[in-house]
């Protein structure tokens, strides 16, 4: 598989501003993400992400933070980092949509990634230079080559 | 979409997310297994941070420890790693299910709007 990120799109059959009112607005958001969502949509803007837990009937709460909100072309935002911290490239997920007009319909992008992005401290680049270039794709790639059978079996 | 799965899934990443560890659990897959000594005269880490990272790595079930005397010796979980894979792949997937959702809303949305438009 891909590694390092994971990059997923799709055409739409409707209008960009459309499509960009889906992703960005709450009352939509609860319908193809999360079970709740609020959040101040503007970049630094934060919220949260509310999931119903099945198995404990406990919510699990995602905090989010916006990195980016440029209507209606993209919008991005990190999350799933540690209570408490700021979100930074590092401690978190980032996912990141695009949108792009092709006659009349709509590509939307998104890419979820975050451990490629990780910094390396610098007191530990020593030393390392040798393995800087594996990434995680090639970590992942040693991982599946460690348990061939794993990327055929399907997800529980 | 499947709240506990998601949660399993960025324990995980969260625990791969530290390049250092990763690191770690690198070196220890081509060991099988290993002490924190042994990791620590292997890795720019004291053995103390290695212990540490071996921690995290435990506690989502990446490797396990077993108490040898005075030292543990830590060993890979192919069970889990399988998980990690398959999880991945499960990540990708999610994120197909939620665009083919947002393609059916947005769709929907933009035949509602025409429909009205035509109708005044």
């Amino acid at each position: 598989m891909a590694g390092d990120r994971i990059e997923r799109d799709v055409l739409i059959e409707a209008p960009i501003d459309v499509v960009w009112e889906v992703i960005s607005r709450p009352e939509q958001i609860v319908h193809w993400f999360s079970d709740e969502a609020e959040f101040d949509l503007r970049p630094g803007g934060e919220g949260v992400l509310t999931f119903e837990m099945k198995a404990t009937d406990q919510p699990a709460a995602y905090h989010l933070r916006f990195e980016a909100v440029e209507p209606p072309r993209r919008l991005a935002y990190r999350w799933v980092y540690p209570g408490g911290e700021e979100p930074r490239p590092g401690n978190s997920m980032l996912v990141e949509f695009t949108l792009a007009e092709e006659g009349g319909r709509t590509r939307l992008t998104v890419v979820e990634s975050g451990l490629d992005l990780m910094p390396w401290p610098d007191d530990e680049k020593q030393g390392y230079a040798d393995s800087h270039d594996k990434g995680w794709a090639q970590h992942l790639q040693r991982l599946c080559a460690y348990v061939p059978a794993a990327a055929d079996r399907p997800v529980a | 979409m499947s709240a506990p799965a998601l949660e399993r899934e960025q324990e995980l990443w969260a625990a791969l997310a530290e390049p250092s560890r990763l690191r770690v659990l690198d070196v220890l897959l081509d060991r099988g297994e290993a002490t924190p000594t042994a990791l620590a005269r292997q890795l720019p880490l004291t053995r103390q941070a290695v212990t540490k990272h071996l921690a995290v790595l435990a506690r989502v079930g990446l490797v396990e420890g077993r108490r040898q005397g005075r030292e543990v010796r830590y060993v890979v979980e192919p069970e889990r790693l399988a998980d990690g894979a398959r999880q991945l792949h499960a990540v990708a997937a999610q994120w197909d299910r939620r665009l083919a959702a947002i393609k059916r809303i947005a769709e929907a949305v933009h035949a509602r709007r025409q429909l009205a438009a035509g109708d005044r």
